[in-house]
C-alpha cells in the first residue's frame, strides 16, 4: 500500500515536470518573454531590445509557410530582435493570436490577410495599443484600412494573369484551377487573373491542402472526367506535386504549372514535368517586414510610399531551375 | 465505548453527506484542480498570461469552447455523440451571413432562422439515431460532411466565392454585436461578453441536470436506455431533444462568431466537434454516457483554452504547438482522474 502511493506520487511529480523541462528547452532558441525569471536572462543573447509577432493564416507545417518563417527567423537572428510565430487556418484562432500579441505587448504585428474582415478588430486594438502593423501576402487591398503602414507581397490577380498568358503560350486552353484553401479570396483572384490571361475555358477545382493524396485523386477524377484538359494550375507547391502523379495516373497530355517552389517543384521542373512555377519569394515576406519594422521602430521610416512591396511574381522556368535548386532544397525559396 | 462507532458506521448507504464530502463527490473536482494547475504553470511561465488582459484573452477563447462543450456535455450524459457540432456552427454563421448580407433580413431575423436550421439539423440526427438505432457516431458523421458540402456548395452558388462578408452594413448589426460580439470592461481589461453567455449556459445546464426531472432523464438514458423505458422515462424524445440542444448551441455560437468577425469562411468550424468533446471529456464526462457534468465540460473548456493561449504567451515553437496542447490535456486529464480516485478513497 505504502510502496504504491510512492510510487504513484513519483510518476504524478515526474509527469509535471515534464512540461517545465519543455519549456526550457524552447526557451534555450530565444525566449526573450523574460517572465520565466533571472535565471535564463543570462542565457539570452541579451540585445534583443524589440519583440515582433508574426500571425499568419497558416496551420503548422506547410512547406510554404515554413519558408516565411524561415525568413522571419533568419531576419531575427540577422538584426538581433525578437520574433515569435503563430498560424491557424480558423480566422477566429488567427485573431486570437492578435489579441495575444497585443495583451504581450509587443513592439509590432506582422499579419496574412486571407480574412481581412475577421482581423479588423484584433488589428483596431493592435492600433488603438500603438502597435505598427506590416500585412503580408494576402489582403494587399484591405491593407491600408486596416491601419497597415505597408503591405509586403504579391499582386495576386496580376501573377495570376501572368500565368494564365504563359501557359496560352504553351498551347493551353482548357485549364483546371486547383483552389486548396477553400476560405482564401486571394486563390480566387489567382484563378480569376488566370482566366483574363488564358483566355480560354477555366474550371476552378476545389481539394483541401490538409489532405494532398486526396487532393491528388481530385484532380485525377476531374482529368478523367474530361479528358480535353490540357492545364492543370495548381496554387500550392504541394499540389502541384500532386498534380504531376495526377497527369501521370490519368493518362493526360496537360500541362502543369504551379505557384511557389518547393524542392519538389523545382526538380520537377528541371525534368520538364511541371512548366514553370510562379515565384513570390516568400522567404522576403517573412525577412522583410522585420526589418521594416525594425526600421519604423529605431527611425520611423515607412517603405512603399503607400503601395505595396512587391516580392513577386517571378517565373522559374527550366532555364534558371538549377540555380534555385539549391536554395530551394535549403528552405530559403 | 463500542456504541459510538457502531452507531456513525451501522449502515453506511444512509450515512449523512457532510459539505466536504459532497465536494469530494463532485464529477468536477478533478477539472477544477487540472484547471488550477494549468494555470499556476503559465501564470509562473509567463508575463502576460494573469494579467488582465491575458485572462481576457484565454477566456475569450475559452467561451465558444465552452458553450459547445456544455451542450456536448449533456448529448454526452445521455449517451451520444455529435460529429457535426463543430460545422454546423458555420453552417450557423453563413445562413446569418447569407440572409443578412444578400436577402437584406434584418439580423436579428437571420439570426432566428439560424437558430431554426439548427433544431431542423439537431431535429434530424436524433430521429435517424432513434429511428435507425445507427451509432450516432456514424449518423452525425454523415451529417457533418453533408453540412461541409451544402457550406461551401451553396456559397459559392450564392456569393461568388467561398465566403460571405459585410455583415456589419446589415440591418439590426449594432444591436446584435452588443449582445453577441461587444467587450466589458472589467480591471482595464476588455471581456468578451461570450463569456457571460457561456456562464449562463453552464448555470442553465447545471440546473437541468441536477434539479429537473429532464435532468434525471438525461442520466437514465444514458445508463441504459432500456432500462430507463422499463421505469417510463422518454428515451427517445429526450436524446432527441439533446440533439437538438447541441445544434442549437452551435447555431447561437456560430452566430456569435459570424457577427464578431463579420465574415464567415464557408470552410470554417471543420475539426472543432473533437474540440467540444475533448473538453467535455476533460471536465469528466464519460465516453460510455451517464456520468459528467456541464461545470466539468465548462473547466474542460477552460483547460483547454488556457492551454491553446498560454503556450502562445510562452513564446514555445509554434511548430511544436499541437504536441504540447496534446501534452498539457493529457496532463490536465490525468491529473484529473487521479484526483478523483484520491477523493473517492478520502471520502469513505
Amino acid at each position: 500500500m505504502l510502496t504504491t502511493t510512492h510510487t504513484r506520487k513519483r510518476a504524478l511529480l515526474a509527469i509535471l515536470a515534464l512540461p517545465l523541462v519543455l519549456a526550457a528547452c524552447s526557451d534555450g532558441d530565444g525566449n526573450g518573454g523574460g517572465g520565466s525569471g533571472a535565471t535564463e536572462e543570462g542565457g539570452g543573447s541579451g540585445d534583443a531590445d524589440f519583440t515582433f509577432a508574426v500571425v499568419t493564416h497558416a496551420s503548422a507545417g506547410d512547406a510554404f509557410w515554413d519558408v516565411v518563417k524561415n525568413g522571419a527567423d533568419a531576419a531575427a537572428e540577422d538584426l538581433g530582435v525578437e520574433v515569435t510565430y503563430q498560424g491557424s487556418g480558423e480566422p477566429d484562432e488567427q485573431a486570437q493570436f492578435i489579441d495575444a500579441a497585443v495583451s504581450d505587448e509587443v513592439d509590432g504585428i506582422v499579419v496574412s490577410l486571407a480574412n481581412p474582415d475577421a482581423m479588423r478588430e484584433p488589428l483596431a486594438a493592435a492600433a488603438d495599443a500603438g502597435i505598427p502593423i506590416i500585412t503580408i501576402n494576402s489582403g494587399e487591398n484591405e491593407s491600408a484600412s486596416l491601419g497597415a503602414i505597408t503591405h509586403v507581397g504579391q499582386t495576386e490577380t496580376v501573377a495570376g494573369q501572368g500565368a494564365g498568358e504563359q501557359l496560352a503560350e504553351a498551347g493551353v486552353t482548357n485549364l483546371i484551377c486547383v483552389i486548396h484553401e477553400p476560405g482564401n479570396i486571394g486563390l480566387e483572384q489567382r484563378c480569376e487573373g488566370a482566366t483574363e490571361g488564358l483566355g480560354g475555358t477555366v474550371e476552378n477545382l476545389q481539394v483541401d491542402i490538409n489532405d494532398v493524396a486526396g487532393a491528388q485523386n481530385t484532380i485525377q477524377s476531374s482529368l478523367q472526367a474530361d479528358p480535353s484538359i490540357d492545364g492543370v494550375l495548381a496554387l500550392n507547391p504541394a499540389i502541384g506535386v500532386a498534380a504531376v502523379d495526377a497527369v501521370a495516373g490519368a493518362g493526360s497530355e496537360a500541362q502543369i504549372a504551379t505557384f511557389d517552389l518547393s524542392g519538389d517543384v523545382v526538380s520537377a521542373i528541371e525534368d520538364g514535368s511541371i512548366l514553370f512555377a510562379v515565384d513570390q519569394q516568400q522567404y522576403l515576406q517573412g525577412y522583410i517586414p522585420i526589418v521594416l519594422l525594425k526600421l519604423y521602430q529605431e527611425n520611423n521610416n515607412t517603405m512603399g510610399g503607400g503601395l505595396p512591396v512587391l516580392t513577386g511574381p517571378g517565373f522559374v522556368t527550366q532555364e534558371n531551375a538549377a540555380t534555385v535548386a539549391e536554395l530551394a532544397e535549403a528552405g530559403t525559396r | 465505548m463500542t456504541a459510538a462507532p457502531a452507531a456513525t458506521s451501522s449502515d453506511e448507504r444512509v450515512v449523512g453527506s457532510g459539505l466536504t464530502r459532497r465536494f469530494l463527490q463532485r464529477p468536477e473536482l478533478g477539472a477544477a484542480v487540472g484547471a488550477l494547475a494549468v494555470f499556476l504553470f503559465f501564470a509562473i511561465q509567463t508575463d502576460a498570461f494573469a494579467t488582465p488582459a491575458g485572462i481576457a484573452n484565454w477566456l475569450d477563447a475559452s467561451a465558444p469552447l465552452g458553450i459547445m462543450a456544455v451542450a456536448v456535455a449533456l448529448l454526452m450524459i445521455g449517451g451520444e455523440f455529435d460529429l457535426s457540432a463543430g460545422v454546423m456552427t458555420a453552417t450557423a454563421g453563413l445562413v446569418v451571413a447569407t440572409f443578412a448580407t444578400e436577402y437584406g433580413v434584418n439580423v436579428w431575423g437571420a439570426f432566428a432562422i439560424a437558430l431554426v436550421v439548427g433544431l431542423v439539423v439537431g431535429l434530424v440526427n436524433g430521429v435517424i439515431v432513434v429511428r435507425t438505432g445507427l451509432p450516432s457516431f456514424i449518423v452525425t458523421l454523415g451529417m457533418f460532411l453533408v453540412l461541409q458540402g451544402l457550406n461551401l456548395g451553396v456559397t459559392k452558388i450564392i456569393t461568388g466565392t467561398v465566403q460571405v462578408r459585410g455583415l456589419d452594413d446589415a440591418a439590426g448589426y449594432d444591436s446584435a454585436r452588443t449582445v453577441f460580439a461587444s467587450t466589458v470592461s472589467i480591471f482595464g481589461a476588455n471581456v468578451r461578453v461570450t463569456v457571460f453567455w457561456w456562464i449562463a449556459v453552464t448555470a442553465l445546464a447545471t440546473y437541468v441536470l441536477l434539479r429537473t426531472r429532464p435532468g434525471n432523464w438525461i442520466f437514465a438514458v444514458g445508463g441504459s436506455a432500456v432500462a430507463a423505458r422499463g421505469v417510463g422515462v422518454p428515451a427517445s424524445r429526450t436524446k432527441i431533444a439533446l440533439f437538438m440542444t447541441v445544434s442549437t448551441m452551435a447555431a447561437l455560437v456560430g452566430t456569435m462568431q459570424a457577427v464578431r468577425l463579420t465574415s464567415v469562411q464557408a470552410n470554417s468550424g471543420i475539426g472543432l466537434e473533437f474540440e467540444f468533446i475533448i473538453a467535455a471529456v476533460i471536465g469528466g464526462c464519460l465516453l460510455t454516457g451517464g456520468f459528467g457534468s456541464a461545470i466539468g465540460a465548462s473547466l474542460g473548456a477552460l483547460i483547454f483554452g488556457m492551454a491553446k493561449q498560454g503556450i502562445v504567451f510562452a513564446n514555445w515553437d509554434s511548430d511544436w504547438f499541437m504536441l504540447f496542447l496534446g501534452l498539457l490535456l493529457l496532463l490536465a486529464t490525468w491529473l484529473n482522474l487521479y484526483v478523483r480516485k484520491r477523493a473517492e478513497v478520502l471520502k469513505r
